[in-house]
């Protein structure tokens, strides 16, 4: 252990990281790792086009909107905190930490996580995902293939469905409201024992489980 | 309330009505001795007989007129009776609801089949016994074909680990503990069970511990688990054939051989490997066959169904022939098949095998117990307290400890962990069935002198899970409060959302630099659409995105309901709806009508029609012909339709003259600039945002061409066509002039003798096939105005 704890203290700020995030510090260096592998000139933070430059990333379709989270609104640079926080939504949500009345929602918990989906839907912040914002997500998930009247009836209906008080736009509770029955799949850090390498399990959890942890 | 006691008491004399007489029928059944395999042996040899003895006969009988030949048409007479005695107790079950509802089908179908067995009996004539030929290859394939063509896949995939690890490990230890304990009590003193050895024992014991998917089909269907539980418990029970299998057939041969040795343990693992990977891969071929010919099926759609069947049950008999499991060579070739051949298949294909698949299976299921109900009174029986009461009490420990062990060990990989109650549920949802018997049925009597025996502990312990366990679970469900089934329909929001998320978080794992889960079904998906698409899906569906294809059938479906439903007053928000279902352009066009080729015209005509009538009130549809979603012009707005008809047949033909001239006189109100500022000025359910805003389309840019060929200027119909511009779709009638061509709402017409709050313009649709708004972009740019 004594590797890791050096490759800890290298970190500015790390036990308040472990502290808002819940990350391990195995976890915590196995990101610090892929943080410089991505960040190849050393800066000490990543650009756009370093994530740019991860291949499969250009071939999502959300790929951009996603790089795009990462970045606040006005900053340019994504430092390590910044990259692990965001990556913390994905922690799976601890059931047992006890709910304290006064500390703040920790990051992974459902309703953040919907938050970080609903963010990437809601381009212009506006706290509602218009006709036109849905209409893009679509149009980039579905690619040329479709016309765009298909498109348009496609998310007429979507906003149809999901639309409660009928202002033609979702609104963040309207999302959580659809999302109630579905499936979530979210992944969680694990390290095998013995081993450096991350290794990401998938599983999922159906949303009524959830709801009697939160809310 | 009388009406409902009436109600009871008129449906259980008819039912008894019915048992009496079927049980009448029987006997002729019962009368002809033993199984129908021996039954027909005789029947030859009686028959060779008869035939000499005629041909000595020298002396000439009158003509008969009238004689009985029973024996002719003995075998399917008895076939077809026994499935009509099925049919019919299943019919009978569903007449008293109350009697359902406390009791599962399938105790009730056993408890038939010993009242069958024990009035054959009485006969004095030996009731026939499940044949372990009859079962696995006609009873069992249908139960099979159809849990997976329909298995959920999503659900299947995500939870694989943990029913794999109960299929293979638990159903292992629950083989050898049942198995080794039960040879510890044969060495006991008390019972005179020495003469039963080790291997026989575990392979009672591996036969018997292989949780059966009948039987937990028949009842966890009724009780409407949640999701995850049921897919546990089924995939376990569909997933534990291979181990049984190669238990089964490792500790016959050892029997056999007589000795063991390291090498054959060793080798028992590889068959294990080879017997499953090698049903899969078996069923994935004939999955892939199957696929590549529905490609080709456009042209003859009545047999579609049947290469679905055919292939598939191919599957399992070739697997069969190699000794490999045959259960998942069925269910690889089902779940491999199925995304392609209904991309393929037209609907009422999809519908046709949707039912018989249904439909076999059901009755298999019905006949599978009713026979063991029969076998039961058969025998041969050979009780042996000790042995039976140790065979169950150890099944039932070894069970409950199994999966408490092995959900511990799960539970450190999962996210969503098993709690108590769902342990409890899967502990108590492994049902044994009727694959347990005729495994045993199968035995060779001369290398397993106590076949009796085993076959009445195994009857013993069915008849145990099935009423004790079956009866008691619907109630335990209720009362630990489980997580039943969400009956919630799938809808576009959740398609659309999964796909967001399934991105979203391969994204965040190219990000983190890890190969996972995600990753790895991207790149499925990928090669799937690059490759596999191209060469399994017929024409242009290959490349209909998936979301595309959900939201068509969810269209057809609602535009069928709608149709069959016949109000207008159905429609929540008529706008999209009825939007959509212009939408939904078949893709393989007049085929799925039966009326002939149609030019897209009269096809625009239909469609107008079949709106305009949907949107009327509710008097509809005594005369819906189910076999076309056309509307057949109704009595009450022929009339109408008529005249619309009329109408457009008008406004076409001024259209087709039109085409000569290039300008159109158009009254001065009508001009660009005042029109577009109407056009900003229309109050939307669109965002607020002005037209050019609308980065997506440039087709919004259509210039506002006010071509106004009803004479009188008519605000209602220029509002129309604001919006219909807007939208910038165009009619589908208007598309066969070439060259420039005016955009003329060719339903503006109609639109006049609709009310002012009708829903605006419905959009035309378009086919996948047609260029799109975008190529005739640049011909609309064409100033017509002056």
């Amino acid at each position: 252990m004594g590797s890791t704890n050096s490759t800890l203290l290298k970190i500015p700020n790390v036990e308040v990281l472990m502290q808002e995030t819940g990350f391990s510090p195995a976890h915590i260096i196995r990101l610090h790792d892929r943080f410089k592998a991505l960040d190849k000139e050393g800066r000490g933070h990543l650009c756009p086009h370093d994530f740019g430059a991860i291949k499969e990333l250009a071939m999502n379709p959300i790929g951009d909107r996603i790089i795009g989270a990462f970045f606040s609104p006005g900053k340019e640079t994504v430092d390590f905190h910044t990259f692990v926080k965001i990556l913390a939504h994905f922690r799976p949500v601890d059931k047992d930490r006890p709910k304290e009345p006064n500390s703040p929602e920790p990051i992974n918990s459902r309703s953040n996580k919907l938050k970080f989906a609903f963010q990437l839907y809601d381009q212009d912040k506006d706290g509602k995902i218009s006709r036109d914002e849905l209409l893009q997500v679509l149009r980039a998930m579905l690619g040329m293939q479709v016309t765009d009247e298909q498109l348009e009836s496609i998310a007429d209906r979507t906003i149809q469905e999901a639309d409660l008080d009928r202002d033609d736009t979702i609104s963040f509770e309207e999302f959580r409201k659809a999302c109630k029955h579905k499936r979530f799949t979210m992944f969680r850090f694990c390290i095998r024992p013995g081993e450096r390498k991350l290794m990401l399990t998938l599983c999922h959890w159906s949303s009524e489980l959830q709801d009697q942890h939160e809310l | 309330r009388r009406n409902r006691f009436g109600c009871y008491q008129k449906s259980k004399r008819m039912f008894i009505l019915v048992l009496g007489l079927l049980v009448g029928s029987l006997m002729p059944l019962g009368g002809a001795s033993g199984s129908p395999g021996s039954g027909t042996g005789q029947d030859e040899c009686k028959k060779n007989n008869g035939d000499e003895k005629n041909g000595n006969k020298t002396t000439k009988k009158s003509f008969p007129v009238l004689s009985l030949n029973y024996e002719n048409v003995r075998l399917p007479f008895e076939i077809s009776l026994w499935v009509l005695l099925a049919s019919l107790m299943k019919l009978g079950f569903h007449l008293m609801p109350r009697l359902s509802s406390i009791v599962p089908e399938s105790c009730l179908l056993i408890v038939v089949g010993l009242l069958v067995g024990g009035l054959i009996k009485l006969v004095g004539k030996a009731p026939p016994v499940l044949e372990s030929n009859i079962f696995f290859f006609y009873l069992l394939p249908p139960i099979i074909l159809d849990a997976g063509y329909f298995l959920p896949i999503r659900q299947f995939t995500e939870n694989l680990g943990t029913i794999l690890m109960f299929a293979v490990v638990g159903t292992l230890w629950n083989a050898f503990f049942v198995g080794g304990l039960l040879y510890g009590v044969c060495q006991l003193e008390g019972t005179n069970l020495a003469g039963v050895n080790l291997l026989s024992c575990l392979l009672f014991g591996s036969v018997i511990s292989a949780v059966d998917p009948v039987a937990v089909l028949a009842v966890f269907e009724e009780i409407h688990i949640n999701e995850l539980l049921h897919i546990l418990v089924f995939g376990e029970s569909l997933l534990n054939d291979a181990v049984t299998v190669v238990l089964y057939h490792l500790f016959e041969e050892f029997t056999n051989a007589g000795t063991i040795t390291v090498t054959d343990g060793f080798l028992g693992i590889v068959c294990f490997l080879v017997v499953s990977l090698g049903g899969i891969v078996v069923g994935a071929i004939y999955g892939i066959l199957a696929a590549f010919t529905s490609r080709f099926t456009s042209h003859t759609r009545v047999i579609e169904p049947l290469f679905i069947f055919v292939y598939s049950y191919m599957a399992y008999l070739s697997a069969e022939v190699f000794h490999l499991s045959g259960i998942m060579a069925l269910i690889a070739c089902g779940a491999v098949m199925r995304p392609y051949v209904e991309a393929n298949i037209s609907h009422k294909s999809h519908t046709t095998i949707k039912y018989f698949l249904k439909m076999w299976s059901s009755v298999s299921d019905t006949l599978i117990f009713i026979f063991l109900g029969v076998s039961t009174v058969a025998g041969p029986h050979e009780w042996n307290w000790i042995f039976v009461v140790a065979t169950l009490v150890f099944c039932l420990v070894a069970r409950v400890l199994g999966v408490i062990g092995l959900t511990f060990v799960i539970n450190k990989f999962r996210i969503v962990k098993l709690t108590s109650k769902d342990q409890f549920i899967i502990a108590y949802g492994g049902l044994r069935g009727a694959i347990a018997f005729s495994l045993v049925y199968l035995l060779n009597p001369k290398h397993f002198p106590m076949r009796n025996m085993f076959l009445t502990a195994i009857i013993t312990v069915i008849f145990f899970t099935v009423f004790v366990q079956g009866m008691t679970i619907r109630p335990l469900v209720d009362l630990l409060a489980v997580k039943k089934k969400q009956e919630t329909k799938r809808s576009i929001n959740e398609e659309i959302h999964t796909q967001f998320l399934d991105h979203l978080l391969t994204g965040i794992e190219d990000i983190c630099g890890h190969y996972g889960h995600h990753h790895w079904k991207d790149k499925l998906n990928r090669f799937n659409k690059k490759y596999v698409k191209k060469c399994l899906i017929a024409g242009e569906r290959s490349k209909e995105p998936q979301l595309i294809a959900f939201y068509h059938k969810m269209e057809m479906k609602q535009a069928i309901e709608l149709v069959e439903s016949g109000g207008g007053s159905k429609l929540p928000s008529a706008m999209p709806s009825t939007v959509s279902m212009q939408n939904i352009q078949p893709k393989k066009p007049p085929q799925d009508r039966a009326l002939p080729q149609l030019s897209k015209a009269r096809e625009e005509e239909i469609r107008k029609i079949l709106r305009t009538n949907l949107q009327r009130t509710r008097q509809r549809l005594r005369s819906y012909n189910r076999h076309t979603l056309i509307a057949d012009p109704f009595e009450d707005g022929l009339d109408e339709i008529l005249i619309k008809r009329k109408k457009m047949k008008e406004l076409e033909k001024k259209i087709s003259q039109m085409n000569n001239y290039l300008t159109v006189p158009a009254p001065p109100a009508d001009s660009p600039s005042v029109a577009r500022a109407r056009l900003a000025s229309v109050p939307d359910r669109f965002p607020p945002t002005d037209p050019q805003a609308w980065g997506l389309k440039s087709v919004t840019e259509i210039p506002t061409i006010k071509v106004e060929l009803v004479s009188p200027q008519n605000p209602e119909s220029v509002k129309v066509v604001d919006e219909f511009s807007k939208k910038g779709s165009q009619p589908k009638g208007s598309e066969e002039e070439g060259g420039l061509t005016m955009r003329v709402p060719s339903s503006e017409k109609q639109r006049k003798d609709k009310t002012p709050d009708e829903e605006p313009q419905p959009r035309f649709m378009r086919c996948l096939s047609d260029p799109g708004p975008a190529a005739e972009d640049e011909d609309e740019d064409e100033p017509f105005l002056p």
